[in-house]
């Protein structure tokens, strides 16, 4: 083992059935640094991770521990644990019918907890001292994401750990949580600890990280120094080839003038619904671009919800090319031509153990009714084709879609809802935890879509990127509209003023 | 599609409502307490009209099994409401499960409630020392009828039940007396541990240890149900063995073993191959047996309610039964002699 | 090295198969039977009371008297798969069904011997019956969001007594050979009908699933109903309708059941049938917790249940060891069935693959 590192592992190999998630893969982690390991989706990221925490087991190659003589084989998370090895996955893993204490505390080995109270008040202080806003006592399911998530990382913290894992733990932060969790972070790794990062946002790599391990395909691309990597470097090296994506971006951006100022493809007037937001007005044109953006929480979510009738409409107008429509129930909406993308891949978007196939022909199924099945040749032709269109790897289309990656799934669902035409598509944080070649390509597509005449609505958390697609953005705060920025105004400065409510009143 | 829906639901809920009132109307069945007291208080109503004409009403708590149980059940459970009705001078509570818990549970709420009488057909032979003890202390006099249990005869004034036993001894008798070479029997048991099956069981197990000449070809269970039963005879019939007598513990799962024979053109009953033998003496089955496509039926006479009332009037009168235990007169029917008025009276 | 992986990938997904453990136990039983008595499996033609040449035989029997609970589970595999949950009423459904059959056939007498409404009519009536309580379950769950098997619970609890209500608690006999040919033989024809019925019903849903979407819809359902209401459908009506086809279904089985013999016992007729059901999603490698399902599967798995219980009477396994000696039959299914033991099993292989590469290599 290297001199000063708390983790090695050597020759990393795992397969899975037609796909070498890793090949060969070596990392090395030393104490007190902060640690981000990049690559596009399916890069084997996620992979090396759960090796590491024992999810899987390796196939191949050699982990050493720090403290520990000779490779060490990991078998579980529990062992993964035990060897001082701690996770805050992407994804939620804790249970929230529980107080937000018991989640702190549960299963830590230190036999039955009988002093509930004692239990609270550590807890208390623990979240206190990180700041997070949650009592003990709370129910964890009650928390929002975010919350739920700095618990997560509150629990890693607290165990003594030398490694901790944070496998995209900013996806659903605000920017002030975000800064929370840099600060905590910086604080442990004064202690020693090293930290593995797994994110998607280039600039927390760049404001907090030290090193960088980049993977592509399952293969070790190298580790860099941070100061040795400038950002399109970085870019290049996870893309595996010299791209010059963001910048032509941009400058298809300016064909702004090509939308349609005639009569608003859809037109919403007071429109309120059952998710408790201010009645607000809204319109799109034909090829037109538009975003609502605001923190978490602020409503954007619950708005496009109502447009779509994913919530119950208590009040407004609709209307649609200039003519009054009713929206009572998603397909109402879908039968007009909208399509929704939700936030919530995984409980609102995929249907898990569903094929990638019958995922990507289910919205054009249910418009063509119960009685006019699609049949399997046509089905697989449509999946295959759409599967190469948005290069989404998977093994098959016959392949449950919960075994494809995050950003994969996304395509799946936005293959999903191409496939059924629509005139107005609502796309609700697409490129949440999706690797950067993949947001790219979700970008374009979008600005290809509207200058095919369709409309689009963007939401991201991302400012910048919706400044880079959006050509109008509607500016939320506490669950109402707020503000309009168009054309001059849109800068980040702008939007981050308005959102703040610096200058309105 | 909405408008259908709606329509199919709320006809599906009122046919669902109709369905349970018009059932506890009909039938007062009650299967909870609060059921019980319900009926109570209808019937004291009734009392009220009623004590201007006879001097003295006779409290009675009637705990029965399930009538869907069986045809016999029905017919003794039919028996009882006709018996014990406010004409004749009876208020009677009426309760019918065939959980044994239920049935003390009630028996005891019967017993603070005062009744004169408790009328009791027990759905398990054991757990009623208690209840029989508070009915003793609280001047309750009990009457089993149908079935027995495990108690000092001194606990109850009378017990008027089918001799279960005798009905095996009765049917293998007269299987004895076909005088056929040999006996291959198939065995269709109903409820492993009722009391009718134990009974009926009894006389055969016997019989067949004691004589070499009757063997069982196949012995099993069919739960009183007829589909079961076919199965068990079918599966005879496919491994090819012989036999010639079916003893079914009850008229349905005679008729299931019919169907079977039926299907493999095996010739039944008075000509035929096979001895069809039954019991309860159901109607439609003692028809079988005019029609001479069953052999022989055994009587469960289910009508104890008659005996009861005469023991309840004669206790009235200060007189007590001659006998504890009253067996109620039952035979066996031949189809070589059975005629159309043995239908007519015996049929339930 | 390619060779031994395909065929080491072979065996995996035979393993994983979801019809690898209904197929299975069907292969053991089969087996046994033919080892312990081939005659087991002999069929013959011979003449019913009624001058039929008719088919018997054990194996004409299983398939005979496994209809019923072949067409019962289908239904209930498409309930499970949509409501994540089981309706145990189906037993006590069946009961209704059949005492409206009868009803209707008898038109109210205690014993008749020539139908006294039209077959087809009283079957219809029958199914609109059925379809009714099959609609007051799938209220109840889709509606009311109770748990399946607490809603169904109320018809477990209520339908004998209901089936005896219709006909008054009477007991009715039909004596109409028309009405027993359900549950017996066509006049010429020598195989059960019950057999054709049950073709006819698997037929039907056969069509049903591929000219329509209700195998996709309720799948979708089934998994994440949320994200089935994004996508345009009505989470609720699908789970409704689910309910609703298993009273179709249960209308069938129930006339096939009192076809059998012409009467009907209210409180015995197919008693506990609801277990077999399930028993039978389950077998078929179905989810209990519903989502994906696999009709075949279940179809073979209440044949297993059946081939079983013929088995174990041809043997004349003592009455009272019966349900024991089946349960044991039924644990040891279950358990292989489960996805650990079904690892384990696709793994038993993997270390010979393993070793034949390292050879090779």
């Amino acid at each position: 083992m290297r001199e000063g590192a708390v983790l090695e592992m050597r020759g990393i190999s795992k397969f899975f059935p037609g796909v070498k998630a890793l090949q060969n893969v070596d990392f090395t982690l030393r104490k007190g640094e902060i640690h981000a390991l990049m690559g596009e989706n399916g890069a084997g990221k996620s992979t090396l991770i759960k090796v590491l925490t024992g999810v899987y087991e390796k196939d191949e190659g050699e982990v050493y521990v720090d403290g520990i003589n000779g490779s060490v084989h990991i078998h579980s998370p529990h062992q993964a644990q035990s060897m001082g090895i701690s996770t805050v996955y992407q994804e939620i893993t804790l249970c929230p019918n529980l107080t937000v204490a018991e989640n702190l505390f549960i299963s830590r080995g230190r036999g039955i907890f009988n002093n509930w109270k004692e239990m609270n008040r550590k807890a208390g202080e623990i979240l206190d001292s990180l700041g997070i806003p949650a009592k003990p006592k709370q129910q964890l399911g009650t928390c929002s994401i975010a919350i739920q998530q700095m618990v997560a990382i509150a629990r890693a913290v607290d165990m003594e750990c030398k490694i901790l894992i944070l496998d995209e733990p900013t996806s659903s932060l605000d920017e002030q949580e975000v800064e929370k969790l840099f600060g905590l972070m910086r604080d442990l790794k004064n202690k020693g600890v090293g930290i593995i990062f797994v994110t998607h946002f280039l600039d927390q790599v760049y404001e907090v990280c030290d090193r960088i391990t980049v993977l592509r395909d399952g293969q070790l691309v190298g580790e860099y120094a941070i100061e040795n990597l400038p950002r399109v470097q970085l870019v290049s090296k996870m893309l595996g080839k010299e791209l010059d994506d963001m910048a032509s971006i941009k400058n298809e951006n300016d064909a702004e003038e090509a939308i349609d100022k005639g009569t608003p493809v859809f037109e919403a007037e007071g429109l309120c619904s059952s998710a408790d937001i201010r009645p607000f007005d809204f319109e799109i044109h034909k090829g037109e671009v538009n975003g609502f953006t605001g923190l978490l929480g602020s409503g954007r979510s619950e708005c496009v919800r109502a447009i779509f009738g994913a919530d119950r409409v208590t009040a407004g107008k609709l209307k649609m090319n200039g003519k009054f429509v009713r929206i009572r129930k998603p397909l109402d909406a879908m039968k007009l031509g909208i399509g929704y993308l939700p936030e919530d891949r995984k409980g609102d978007g995929i249907i898990g153990d569903l094929s990638v196939r019958d995922n990507i022909i289910l919205a054009l199924q249910v418009m063509k009714g119960f009685f006019r099945p699609i049949s399997r040749s046509q089905a697989e032709a449509m999946a295959d084709e759409y599967i190469k269109l948005l290069e989404i790897k998977t093994a098959s289309a016959d392949t449950p879609v919960k075994s494809l990656s995050g950003g994969n799934q996304q395509k799946v669902i936005l293959a999903r809802w191409l496939l059924t035409n629509p005139k107005y598509l609502i796309l609700d944080e697409p490129t949440r935890g999706i690797d950067i070649g993949t947001k790219i390509d979700i970008q374009k597509l979008v600005l290809k879509l509207a200058e095919e005449g369709k409309s689009v609505t963007f939401i991201s958390s991302e400012i910048d990127e919706m400044l880079r697609t959006c050509s109008r953005l509607i500016v939320m705060r506490d669950r109402k509209v707020v503000g309009e920025l168009s054309g001059e105004d849109l800068t980040q400065t702008k939007v981050m003023a308005t959102i703040a409510g610096g200058d309105g009143k | 599609m909405k408008k259908a829906l709606a329509l199919v639901l709320t006809l599906c809920m009122v046919f669902a409502l109709c369905a349970c009132s018009a059932k506890t109307d009909e039938k007062k069945e009650s299967e909870a307490p609060a059921a019980v007291e319900e009926s109570k208080e209808e019937s004291k109503e009734e009392e009220k009209e009623e004590a201007t004409e006879t001097a003295k009403v006779i409290k009675v708590g009637v705990i029965n099994n399930d009538p869907n149980e069986s045809g016999y059940r029905t017919a003794n459970d039919r028996a009882m409401r006709e018996t014990f009705t406010a004409e004749n001078g009876y208020e009677t509570t009426f309760f019918n499960n065939n959980d044994a818990a239920q049935q003390i549970a009630t028996a005891q709420q019967m017993i603070q409630d005062e009744v004169d009488y408790l009328l009791l057909s027990p759905a398990s032979t054991t757990g009623w020392d208690t209840v029989l003890e508070d009915a003793q202390a609280a001047g309750t006099q009990v009457i089993l009828f149908d079935r027995m249990l495990e108690a000092d005869e001194s606990m109850y004034v009378a017990a008027v039940v089918s001799d279960m036993a005798k009905e095996g001894e009765t049917a293998v008798e007269w299987l004895a007396n076909q005088g056929l070479e040999e006996y291959n029997i198939i065995h269709i048991q109903g409820h492993m541990g009722s009391d009718a099956q134990i009974g009926r069981t009894g006389a055969l197990d016997a019989k067949v240890e004691a004589e070499d000449k009757w063997t069982y070809v196949s012995q099993q269970t069919a739960d009183w149900d007829e589909a079961t039963a076919k199965t068990i005879v079918e599966s005879v019939i496919n491994s090819g063995e012989k036999f010639n007598v079916i003893y079914a513990e009850n008229d349905g799962m005679a008729r299931g073993a019919v169907a079977a024979l039926d299907a493999n053109g095996i010739t039944h009953g008075k000509d035929g191959d096979v001895i069809v033998m039954g019991f309860d003496c159901n109607k439609w089955a003692l028809e079988e047996l005019v029609a001479g496509n069953w052999n022989y039926d055994g009587q469960c006479n289910p009508f104890q309610a008659a005996v009861v009332d005469e023991i309840i009037k004669d206790l009235e009168n200060g007189k007590a039964p001659a006998e504890k235990v009253i067996y109620n007169p039952e035979q066996g029917f031949d189809a070589a002699t059975i005629t159309a008025e043995d239908v007519e009276n015996f049929g339930i | 090295m390619m060779k031994t992986k395909s065929e080491g990938g072979f065996f995996k997904k035979m393993v994983r198969h979801q019809l690898f453990i209904p197929l299975l136990a069907l292969l053991l039983l089969v087996l046994f039977n033919l080892i312990m008595d081939p005659s087991f499996f002999a069929v013959t033609i011979k003449e019913n009371s009624l001058g039929n040449g008719v088919l018997t035989g054990n194996i004409i029997s299983v398939l005979d008297n496994a209809s019923e609970l072949v067409i019962l589970s289908i239904g209930m595999t498409l309930v499970t798969a949509a409501s994540g949950g089981q309706d145990i009423s189906v037993g006590a459904a069946m009961a209704i069904a059949g005492s409206v059959m009868l009803r209707m056939a008898c038109g109210g007498q205690t014993t008749a011997d020539i139908l006294q409404s039209p077959l087809i009519l009283c079957f219809l009536v029958c199914v609109l019956v059925s379809m009714c309580f099959g609609a007051f379950n799938g209220a109840l769950v889709a509606y009311f969001k109770i748990q399946p098997m607490v809603a169904t619970l109320i018809l477990f609890t209520a339908g004998r007594s209901i089936a005896a209500w219709i006909n008054k608690n009477e007991l009715p006999i039909m004596n109409d050979l028309r009405f027993k040919y359900a549950g017996t033989f066509l006049p010429g024809v020598p195989i059960p009908t019950s057999i054709f019925i049950t073709i006819l019903v698997i037929v039907i849903f056969v069509l049903l699933l591929k000219f329509t979407t209700l195998g996709l819809f309720t799948q979708a359902v089934g998994i994440n109903s949320g994200s089935s209401r994004l996508n345009g459908i009505n989470p609720q009506f699908i789970k409704f309708l689910s309910y609703v086809i298993l009273g179709v279904c249960v209308a069938f089985a129930g006339y096939i059941r009192v076809a059998r013999s012409g009467s009907i016992n209210y409180s015995r007729i197919a008693e506990n049938i609801e277990m077999d059901a399930i028993l039978a999603v389950a077998l078929g490698g179905n989810a209990l917790a519903g989502g994906k399902f696999n009709l075949t599967g279940s179809v073979i798995g209440a044949y297993v249940i059946q081939f079983l219980t013929t088995t174990l009477y041809k043997y004349h396994v003592p009455s009272t060891a019966l349900p024991a000696y089946k349960a044991v039959v039924v644990i040891l299914l279950v358990v292989l069935s489960s996805p650990y033991i079904r690892e384990k099993m696709s793994k038993l292989k993997n270390p010979l693959v393993k070793k034949e590469k390292k050879e090779v290599s």
